[in-house]
């Protein structure tokens, strides 16, 4: 990466719209360029003195009731009752919210984001040729290639007879941790099924989710929560899952 | 509702709504209701980009009536998601097909001239930021408000009004690419602009 890059791009990092292969890109320029690391100080101190909420204008009350004025009126007859609905979806919310809905909302966006950084890093897998840091077939070479690099034992599997080709494994990042990927392959579809460490998590049915156009099959089993991405349909997709999940327990 | 009115909203033409204009006569209660409940709470982030853009208290009072009108107008065209963003676009349309003429919103299309000195001209050891902290919101708004427009809009989008890369792209309808080269401009502008005026008040 050239200044000429680094100079536009350092302000997504500042605004924390970088992938993580991207941010890391980034972040490699900036270390070794003083000029760059002097601008990225500069523009992340500027943007610390400016208070949005201070740059702000209020509109004035009277620009609010001429635009209501304007709008057609609500017809009354509906008003009452749908203020009695209020007050009972506002009822059940708060008790929803006390029993932690609100935790579930905030656990729900970090899902979210650690579900774009898998899909990061399946297309960052297909697109810098580094697919595989191991590269075998045998689910007896990929397993142990894991030990020393990472603090958990990935389940490795072979469902070559079922359809999904084993490729190898590879080390890879989600949520700045490093997590195991295990490289399948259906027909000419590669699947990551990216595996990390969770202690203590409870089991987790698998959901099927979708981004960018990637399905993904997430779940949680033994301590491990389980992420498998790929172009495949979310049929098949569900099927490797499901395999794989079979195979595991046999 | 006719057919016709069923595109979307941002890429209205100039001329399609007079500004503020009469009365709407659409008598669907819900709609009201609904529209009221999702768009208003934006009313002072489309009011503030109206002042941003336009410079000009009464004008954006005008610009923003006339954004909620065509709003409220293409309702059924909004397909769900955030409303902050199909709001300020809207608010941009409306902002450029009334006032594109005045001299107020001047586009520099990219010929901004191009800066030969440094930026980074201050000894490391300077304690930058509390210059920049001296500066009080009015010249921060006028520094602002100075910028060419289109360094401007993707400056108060991302900054004030809180827009993701994403969400800029769609209001000012440009690529991504072109959000980020504008943004990147635009704060060198900015803070070019802002170490400028620090001199000033030094000589003064």
């Amino acid at each position: 990466m050239n200044c000429e890059e680094a100079e536009v791009l350092l302000h997504a990092l500042i605004d924390g719209e970088l992938d993580a292969g991207h941010a890391c890109e980034v972040e490699a320029h900036i270390a070794g360029c003083p000029n760059c690391a002097a601008r990225l100080r500069e523009f992340t101190e500027m943007r610390q003195a400016m208070n949005p909420a201070a740059l702000r204008y209020a509109a004035p009350a009277s620009l609010r009731s001429r635009i209501e004025d304007k709008l057609p009126a609500p017809q009354a007859a509906q008003t009452r009752r749908s203020v009695m609905k209020g007050f009972a979806v506002g009822a059940t919310a708060s008790a929803l919210a006390a029993s932690g809905v609100l935790v579930m909302v905030m656990r729900k966006d970090d899902e979210r984001r650690v579900l774009g950084d898998v899909v990061s890093a399946h297309l960052r897998s297909l697109q810098a040729q580094h697919l595989t840091d191991v590269m075998s077939s045998d689910q007896h070479t990929v397993k142990p290639w894991f030990n020393g690099r990472l603090d958990v034992a990935p389940p490795v599997v072979d469902l070559t007879a079922l359809g999904f080709t084993l490729l190898g494994g590879r080390l890879d990042y989600v949520d700045a941790k490093p997590v195991a990927a295990i490289v399948y392959r259906r027909r000419v579809h590669v699947i990551n099924l990216f595996c990390a460490p969770a202690p203590g998590a409870a089991t987790r049915r698998a959901v099927m989710e979708s981004l960018q156009g990637f399905n993904v099959r997430r779940w949680t089993e033994n301590g491990l929560n389980l992420w498998a991405v790929s172009d495949l349909g979310a049929e098949e997709l569900s099927e490797f899952g499901d395999k794989f999940e079979a195979a595991l327990r046999s | 509702m006719s057919g016709i009115e069923r595109i979307a909203a941002p890429a209205m033409k100039a001329g399609t709504s007079g500004m503020a204009g009469g009365a709407v006569d659409w008598n669907d209660g819900d709609k009201t209701a609904r529209f009221k409940a999702l768009a208003l709470p934006y009313l002072d982030e489309v009011y503030t980009l109206a002042r941003y853009l336009l410079r000009n208290a009464n004008d954006a009072d005008d610009a923003v009536q006339d954004c909620y009108l065509r709003a409220f107008r293409h309702f059924d065209t909004f397909r769900g998601g955030p409303i902050k963003p199909w709001l300020l676009a809207i608010l941009r349309n409306a902002c450029h097909a009334n006032y594109a003429g005045k001299a107020r919103l001047v586009y520099t299309a990219d010929q901004a001239p191009e800066q030969a000195e440094p930026m980074w001209r201050e000894t490391p050891d300077t304690p930058e930021q509390t210059i920049l902290r001296r500066h009080s919101t009015d010249t921060m708004q006028r520094l602002i408000g100075e910028l060419p427009a289109e360094f401007k809009e993707v400056i108060v989008l991302r900054e004030i009004n809180d827009l993701s890369y994403r969400e800029i792209a769609t209001v000012i309808e440009a690529p991504i690419g072109t959000v980020m080269s504008r943004l990147a401009r635009g704060r060198k502008l900015l803070r070019e602009a802002w170490i400028a005026c620090e001199g000033e008040g030094e000589e003064k």
